[in-house]
């Protein structure tokens, strides 16, 4: 059996591909706050929290309503995505303007109370959520064997990734979004409804969280604390990547995932730290992150 | 100090004095240690304006090393407290250097990921024991002499120890030292252009904060004979911003408040379980939303606010000053 560095080939791939799953979703993630953080100046720590409000809704749906997969894919996010307008209009509207600390305080607040509620519903063992009939199964690439839900993940978070890309950068509407995070008064003053805009995109960054959590839910398990430990490492890959950029973001994400899986193969004690050691050396070398515009 | 102040010192000693014969000792050492390690967070907060969210990461892992050497080493838990803060502000120092090249919302993710690196060390590292923690810590005799196995005489040193370390946050804040600290929360560049170094100042306050988080840390395994994975998790990190956020960030003496008001709150809804976290997230946004100077801080604002209406001064309002954008520069 082909080895590389004494690891067989196979135990090397599926690391690999493990680390690009986590990396997909590292890269959902960063790229939802990164956009919040644009135009809210707002470092949203409820994210993960509405990754797994997403899972759960996912949840709900199919053993409430008996809302398959599918629909869940479409209806979780519109639902978390609406939550998020709530939540932007009713609570992070009023600090607006304040020290940036505050809005973290905020959806920390928020964070704790949405992973208490459901904990305090469902304790911490994690629910399972069947993977769909479609994605059952596997094919063979000939030098491994390729589940087919986890290919799946992978494509998924790179169309939603690609797809909000050329949103941001080549749509006209993108080009507003992005003139009004150089400067909200100026485009406000072209008639731009830029609260409105505000409010849209912390309700997409939402939706983009419950989308990863959607997808996640088949491979984890459905758990109140699925969230929180994500974030952390989520926040650490945005300070790796820095904010500037989405395609940073994006890029960030999948190439931390991997390093990952990669660290699981050959000293996995590590692997946990990993991302944290890259974030210290980032630091050291290029305190503003690799994609982001020096201060 | 004032005579004024002495007088509230000296009331303050005698409370102390007489709680642990009202009240019992073990929540009042813990309410205690939990006002130092808030007040020593605030230090950073409160009066150089950099949220960290690791803080929980000197209090625990401080907590690792004072049970390590105390139950293993066989040393005094005086030696045990030594060690421990030692260790925290060798960490910080290490920390505090690295979070130092970012600002604002980008510091408090920079500690927060280094706390979880923190976390796992812990999680995996042979001497901690993993999910059992290092249990059955001894007490052994302070000096060699001072019996403290019982929960009332080791009250008395904890209460020296917290009050201590308090007194020196304090003094601290009403430094020069202190003084220099503001400028930089008000307007670094400003600080700068003054001549002031401002990294190593932000580094040494850094370092003052995460040693006497260690203070506290490695002083709670005397009462609870246990360090745990949950002194150095991220909900701890939590906690003691939640503490002097409610208590008032930027008053001396809000976040130990703060942290009596939170631990008191612990205490009595400790059986519910999650409900404790929820509470918490509730007083959170609450806070931010409605008093966003705290219990202390609103207090002094509308004390201050009577005080000029009685003069019949109209020319200032409150004077405790609320952060209003001020976004660090580039961030």
């Amino acid at each position: 059996m082909t080895e590389i560095f004494g690891v067989p080939m196979p135990v090397l791939l599926g690391q690999i591909l493990i680390g690009l799953i986590n990396g997909s979703f590292y890269a959902v993630l960063s790229l939802g706050l990164a956009l919040i953080f644009g135009l809210l100046n707002i470092i949203n720590f409820a994210h993960g929290a509405l990754y797994m409000l997403g899972a759960f809704v996912a949840y709900w749906l199919l053993n409430l309503l008996g809302i398959p997969y599918w629909g869940a894919l479409l209806l979780a996010p519109l639902a978390v995505g609406v939550f998020g307008v709530l939540l932007e209009r009713v609570l992070l509207k009023p600090i607006a303007g304040l020290d940036h600390l505050y809005g973290l305080l905020l959806t920390f607040g928020l964070a704790l109370i949405l992973e208490g509620v459901l904990r305090d519903g469902y304790g911490s063992t994690g629910m399972p959520y069947a993977i769909p009939d479609g994605l059952k199964g596997g094919f063979n690439l000939g030098f491994m064997f390729m589940p087919t839900y986890r290919a799946w993940v992978i494509v998924a978070s790179l169309a939603v990734c690609l797809g909000t890309w050329l949103l941001v950068e080549k749509t006209p509407l993108g080009a507003r979004l992005r003139a009004a995070t150089e400067n909200p008064t100026l485009v406000r003053a072209f008639g731009i409804n830029v609260p409105l805009m505000i409010t849209l995109t912390f309700g997409f960054g939402a939706a983009l969280a419950a989308f990863a959590g959607v997808l996640a839910a088949p491979i984890y398990a459905v758990n109140p604390t699925m969230g929180a430990n994500l974030i952390i490492v989520v926040f650490a890959v945005v300070v790796i990547g820095g904010m500037g950029s989405i395609l940073g973001a994006i890029t960030t994400g999948f190439m931390l995932g991997l390093i990952e899986g990669l660290t699981k193969v050959y000293y996995p004690e590590g692997s946990a730290m990993v991302v944290f050691v890259i974030m210290a050396i980032v630091l050291l070398v290029k305190p503003a992150g690799l994609f982001g515009k020096a201060s | 100090m004032s005579t004024r102040s002495v007088i509230v010192f000296l009331l303050v000693v005698a409370l102390l004095a007489a709680a642990p014969f009202v009240v019992y000792p073990v929540f009042l050492m813990k309410a205690l240690l939990f006002a130092l390690f808030a007040s020593a967070f605030n230090l950073l907060l409160g009066y150089v304006g950099l949220l960290s969210f690791g803080h929980a990461a000197f209090f625990g892992f401080a907590a690792y090393v004072s049970a390590h050497v105390v139950k293993v080493w066989e040393w005094g838990p005086e030696g045990g407290i030594v060690a421990g803060t030692a260790v925290a502000a060798a960490l910080g120092l290490v920390f505090g250097w690295l979070a130092i090249r970012r600002q604002g919302i980008y510091f408090a993710m920079v500690t927060l990921a280094l706390a979880q690196m923190v976390y796992f060390v812990s999680l995996q590292a042979s001497f901690t024991h993993g999910e059992d923690g290092i249990q059955a810590v001894p007490r052994r005799p302070l000096f060699g002499i001072v019996d403290i196995s019982d929960n009332l005489s080791l009250y008395f040193f904890v209460a020296v120890v917290a009050v201590a370390g308090m007194l020196l946050v304090r003094r601290a804040i009403h430094s020069p030292f202190g003084e220099v600290l503001r400028a930089i929360r008000e307007n670094e560049q400003r600080a700068r252009s003054l001549g002031f170094r401002v990294d190593r100042y932000k580094l040494l306050a850094f370092v003052l904060s995460a040693a006497l988080a260690g203070v506290a840390g490695s002083t709670k395994i005397l009462v609870f004979q246990l360090a745990s994975l949950s002194d150095v998790e991220w909900m701890m990190s939590g906690e003691v911003v939640l503490m002097a956020l409610i208590g008032g960030m930027g008053t001396v003496w809000g976040p130990a408040l703060g942290a009596v008001v939170i631990v008191a709150m612990q205490n009595y809804l400790a059986q519910f379980g999650a409900m404790v976290t929820i509470l918490q997230g509730i007083i959170f946004v609450a806070v931010v939303l409605l008093f966003r100077r705290g219990i202390v801080g609103e207090a002094l604002a509308f004390w201050e606010k009577r005080r000029k209406a009685g003069a019949a001064d109209d020319t200032a309002s409150a004077t405790l000053p609320e952060r209003q954008g001020k976004a660090a520069p580039g961030e």
